[in-house]
């Protein structure tokens, strides 16, 4: 169990920078998620605290003790890796043995770490085969038997369940935070998939172009993203962008302003400041489908419906707005008809705002 | 119901398709073309001296005597041995080296990779011919002619063998030689128990083609030893020929008995190549 502490660090290649000096603590047991597009630097981030990758500049500590230079094998860290990276000659026994390798343990021993490493797993009955004839999830599964039988002192996740299709994809995301609570022990997961993020993470550090965007647990992130960016790319469907300006002491939706009712809080309006482009930002799940005629909230949208997707327990509906598109959440029970002017309603707490020039979250 | 029989149906005439017939009747005719020699080499090697020139395939009055006469003469016993010596060391060693340059080559970055690369294969574009007098120059240098090593020296790292693995070793994922990084692997251990496992197909192939190029190899062989206790088995069995007239039924019993290893060779290693394609097919 340990600590990891990255400070300013830096990835360069040649004259390329892919991480631009991050810093970022990871407790103790703690389970954190590095998110983001391809590209924007986390595997690289993961790849530098495995030893994989050499660290161009900053401080890496793990334990206390910084590790910039040390090979992988002296670090005690273990990895899971995007391919499993299970071998197809050797047995799964022989496979989840391969994590012991510098061990100085004896034979018997060995082989009976093995075999509580596999019931931890329920890969007992499969010890003697190979991978070829294991499904993907039980793959998936050597995999971290793999990693665990070692006990290192953490664990990283490099996509591990991407290849997986969709169904055993939320099986093992299951799988991976109970074993989480079980060993207690320090994980680092890297992926691009938001919902992953949200459901496995005690923190989540969202990433872009190599640098950190935010760092804050899944509600946090969800409630209050610190920008743009961070808001579209957490939750699904990604949430509602809308231009306007503040004039005149109260928020100016422009092209939208008839089919956008906004409250007049000059407060609010003062202090993000007179004459300032904004983004106004509201979630699909935010919006409440107003009976014709009234409406008991501060904020409405009307608008006419493109596309209505029913998702089983709700429908998500596209409205057009005289300039742009806003998605919202409806009841399943509710029939939509493409062209019908419908409108939702949604609380002053839901908008968010966010500065045009900067993207950043105000207020 | 009627799907399936359709199925069936096409699957049959699948097998007559055109484009089949063709390619079955061009096979065959080039497996007559490949197998006629053969067939000859072992019907002369039944015949008695005074049959060679009688083209029947099927000998008149087969016998073993030329079989008795050659395995009985110690010298054959003798080439034979040496060139089993030979082609098994130079093969080891080749699939020894070239997969360790090759591994080199296709999974770690260094200044001037390229280029190393490009000089080996650069040497495939020499003809034997023309390398044969730099070898012999260096091998009397030396004192390694009529020396078993003069004979091997040669073959012992190829630029086609590397060639042959590096393309193998591009194709195995890093996921698998960083994993055993992380394992705690050396790096000679991750090539040893990692990366040569999974190309297994490709050593097989090299295994077979250095084993048998060896084997029937002659002309360095034959330059580089005057001995002929050191003869290898073409160069003695052209040896045969020379000192007592031409015994095509004799040559052709020493060249019978030569293609047994061969063949040996092939049917050991084949099918490991099957067994790595079929393991790649199912990988997917």
């Amino acid at each position: 169990m340990a600590r990891i502490e990255l400070e300013r660090i830096v990835k360069r290649y040649g004259s390329l920078t892919t991480v631009h000096g991050i810093d970022l603590t990871i407790d103790d047991g703690e389970f954190v998620v590095l998110v983001g597009p391809s590209g924007c630097g986390k595997s690289t981030t993961l790849r530098m605290i495995a030893g994989l990758e050499p660290i161009s500049g900053g401080t890496l500590r793990i334990g206390g003790e910084v590790v910039n230079d040390r090979e992988p094998k002296y670090r005690n860290i273990a990895m899971v890796f995007q391919n499993y990276a299970i071998y197809p000659h050797l047995t799964v026994a022989q496979n989840i043995g391969f994590g012991l390798y510098t061990s100085r343990l004896s034979k018997a021993a060995k082989q009976e770490r093995i075999r509580e490493t596999a019931r931890a797993l329920s890969l007992e009955p499969y010890l003697e085969r190979r991978p070829a004839a294991l499904s993907g999830g039980q793959r998936q599964r050597v995999a971290i038997g793999r990693a665990m039988v070692r006990d290192p002192v953490a664990f990283l996740f490099d996509e591990p369940l991407s290849n997986l299709d969709a169904q055993l994809r939320g099986q093992m995301r299951l799988e991976i935070k109970q074993l989480h609570q079980r060993l207690g022990s320090t994980i680092v997961f890297v992926t691009h998939d938001q919902v992953e993020a949200m459901s496995l993470a005690d923190r989540i550090v969202v990433m872009r172009d190599g640098r950190i965007l935010q760092v804050g647990s899944p509600m946090e992130l969800y409630n209050r993203p610190g920008d743009v960016f961070t808001a579209r790319f957490i939750g699904t469907p990604e949430m509602n962008m809308i231009d306007a300006v503040i004039s005149g002491g109260r928020i100016d939706a422009g092209a939208n302003a008839a089919s956008l009712r906004l409250p007049d809080d000059a407060e609010l309006a003062h202090r993000v400041g007179q004459g300032r482009e904004i983004i106004l930002g509201i979630r699909p799940q935010a919006l409440n489908l107003l009976a014709a005629g009234r409406s008991d909230y501060p904020i409405t949208i009307e608008g006419r419906v493109r596309v209505a997707e029913p998702h089983g327990p709700e429908t998500f509906v596209l409205l057009d707005l005289p300039q742009g598109s806003v998605v919202a959440r409806a009841p399943s029970t509710v029939p939509f008809r493409a062209g019908e002017a419908v409108a939702f309603g949604a609380d002053i707490a839901s908008l968010l705002m966010f500065d045009k020039q900067t993207e950043a979250l105000l207020g | 119901m009627s799907t399936h029989s359709e199925r069936g149906a096409f699957a049959v005439y699948g097998n007559l398709r055109p484009g089949r017939i063709v390619a079955w009747t061009i096979l065959f005719l080039g497996g007559i073309v490949m197998v006629t020699p053969l067939l000859f080499m072992f019907s002369t090697s039944l015949k008695s001296a005074g049959h060679v020139y009688d083209l029947r395939l099927i000998p008149e009055q087969p016998t073993l005597a030329n079989y008795v006469k050659v395995l009985s003469d110690g010298r054959f016993a003798r080439w034979f041995l040496n060139s089993t010596l030979i082609a098994t060391l130079v093969t080891l060693s080749c699939l020894f080296f070239d997969s360790l340059v090759a591994y080199t080559l296709a999974k770690f970055t260094f200044p001037g990779r390229r280029l190393v690369f490009l000089a080996i294969l650069s040497t495939l574009m020499i003809p034997t011919e023309m390398l044969v007098i730099p070898w012999y120059l260096m091998a009397s240098k030396l004192g390694w002619i009529d020396t078993y090593w003069g004979i091997m020296f040669p073959g012992l790292v190829t630029a086609f063998g590397v060639f042959l693995m590096r393309q193998f070793f591009e194709t195995v994922p890093n996921d698998f030689l960083e994993a055993a990084r992380i394992d705690g692997l050396n790096e000679f251990a991750i090539w040893w128990k990692v990366a040569l496992p999974l190309v297994t197909p490709a050593l097989s192939a090299l295994a077979i083609f250095t084993f048998l190029g060896n084997w029937t190899a002659f002309f360095w062989p034959l330059i580089v030893t005057t001995d002929p206790f050191l003869y290898t088995l073409p160069v003695g069995l052209s040896s045969f020929a020379v000192e007592q007239s031409i015994q095509w039924e004799l040559i052709m019993t020493g060249a019978a008995l030569a293609t047994l290893p061969t063949l040996a060779i092939f049917l050991f290693f084949q099918r490991y190549i099957v067994r790595g394609v079929m393991l790649a097919g199912v990988k997917g």
